[in-house]
């Protein structure tokens, strides 16, 4: 039992904290390589647009963003639904500690669309469907935000802000439909797995993008969840020695 | 086991009407905030007889919004709730009876004073029809969703602004369809499609909202 791997070992704050702390370098530079090579083949080696020229390549910074934004969302109740579940601390910390830079890839999705809009569509804004179910995702980022700060008592913030991703989890696909029988605009999604509209070298740029957001993602989310165990901990013998050692 | 159903909408109704002042004071918002749209936007009919719909729907979601922290806020201050909550009956029907009589005191008073509001904005009496029903079958799903959040935030500073916060983003769906109901009425192609969404929604709202608000209850308690 002892020597195979056990995730549980890392469960618990004191052990996940060094990880943490090792991994982040590494995510790091995941995130650089990936994103100057995903963006120098999306700026300089992928070919204009015959339609659109050369402002459809904020796409390569808008679609990645999306992507995260949706998947942060997902992982957040993940981590909510294992921490009710199991009841287990870390799971609260990382939900808290995705939740801002979730909210800053629906931002970033939002504002590249404006910047993206206006030669296009010639609008900054449009009351469309994905537009309008993005800015619906921003607002429940927030809305997490904002009721795990309001609450004092740490753990039964956890607890509710679990239980409100829980329920915005099934509610994304209801207000997605929603929004989307009310109206349509936006372009068709450009990328299908089966069937892709795109040329091949533009999907390779947008996906090492997406890639180098992915471990810009987790590495953040790594340093937040790291101070984040030390507040929590900070009445426990190895947080007292970490902070000891750590002085000159 | 439905019994205790009962018993809860029997009990919060009787407390309720024996302060009927709150039950005027939220029909009274949903009148005013109606009453300031042709004020602020002007009184040309054709203008505020498209807007309406929206109009009285967004007025209906505040002035449920409205009412919503007083759903657990006084059974928690005296204690109540923690009996409730101790209870042999599964918490979750006792926050159905809740929730039902919450819909009795706040959706109903709005869906009938509707009509009323709609012809100040001269709809036609088939889009008044609409708009009553679409009333009468979404704003059960506004008090189950509402539950949630009002036990989310059960206690917490800023409780009111907070809830606004949670729970008008989950509130779209029930004005999309509420408000297009009537549209779809108005311009000829009928409502019935978005009745029966709306519909669709309220029972799952009062079927499963009960149970996840009793979870955030508990956890509220502890």
């Amino acid at each position: 039992m002892t020597d195979r791997f056990n995730l549980y070992h890392y469960a618990s704050p004191a052990t996940f904290y060094p990880l943490a702390g090792r991994l982040i370098p590494w995510f790091a530079a995941l995130a650089a390589i990936f994103g100057l090579i995903g963006l120098y083949i999306g700026m300089l080696v992928a070919p204009t647009d015959f339609q659109q020229g050369e402002g459809y390549r904020i796409i390569f910074i808008h679609v990645p963003a999306s992507w995260m934004s949706m998947f942060i969302y997902l992982v957040m109740a993940f981590w909510a639904a294992i921490g009710l579940a199991f009841n287990t601390r870390l799971s609260g910390m990382m939900a808290r500690a995705l939740a801002p830079t979730g909210a800053l890839m629906a931002f970033l999705s939002l504002w590249t669309g404006a910047l993206w809009g206006k030669p296009m569509w010639g609008t900054w804004w449009v009351w469309d469907a994905r537009l309008t179910s993005e800015l619906i995702l921003l607002f429940l980022y927030i809305g997490y935000m904002a009721l795990v700060a309001a609450i004092d008592d740490p753990r039964r913030g956890d607890k509710a802000g679990g239980l409100l991703l829980l329920v915005g989890v099934v509610n994304v696909p209801i207000i997605y439909f929603s929004v989307k029988w009310w109206n349509t605009l936006h372009q068709g999604s450009s990328v299908n797995l089966a069937k892709s509209s795109m040329a091949e070298v533009m999907l390779w740029a947008m996906l090492l993008v997406a890639l180098s957001f992915w471990m810009y993602s987790i590495a953040v989310a790594f340093a937040r969840v790291r101070t984040l165990i030390l507040e929590r901990e900070r009445n426990a013998d190895w947080v007292k020695a970490e902070l000891a050692g750590d002085r000159p | 086991m439905h019994n205790i159903v009962f018993a809860v909408i029997a009990r919060d109704l009787r407390l309720a009407l024996r302060r009927p002042a709150d039950i005027a004071s939220a029909v009274f918002f949903f009148v005013i905030v109606v009453s300031l749209f042709p004020l602020g936007i002007g009184p040309e009919v054709d203008l505020l007889r498209k807007l309406a719909p929206g109009v009285l729907w967004v007025a209906a979601l505040l002035a449920t919004m409205l009412s919503l922290p007083r759903l657990f806020a006084d059974d928690h201050r005296d204690g109540t709730l923690e009996q409730l909550a101790l209870a042999p009956h599964p918490l979750g029907l006792v926050v159905t009876g809740k929730v039902i009589a919450h819909w009795l005191i706040s959706g109903l008073p709005l869906a009938l004073i509707a009509p009323v509001l709609g012809i100040q904005f001269d709809l036609t009496a088939d889009a008044l029809l609409v708009l009553t029903g679409a009333i009468l079958l979404g704003t059960p799903a506004l008090s189950g969703i509402g539950a949630i959040g009002a036990a989310l935030t059960l206690g917490l500073r800023g409780g009111g602004v907070l809830l606004s916060l949670l729970v008008l983003p989950l509130y779209i769906p029930v004005l999309i369809f509420g408000a297009g109901a009537v549209d779809a009425t108005v311009s000829g192609l009928g409502g019935e499609g978005h009745l029966s969404l709306l519909a669709a929604m309220t029972i799952a709202a009062i079927g499963f909202a009960p149970w996840a608000s009793a979870a955030a209850l508990k956890i509220a308690l502890e």
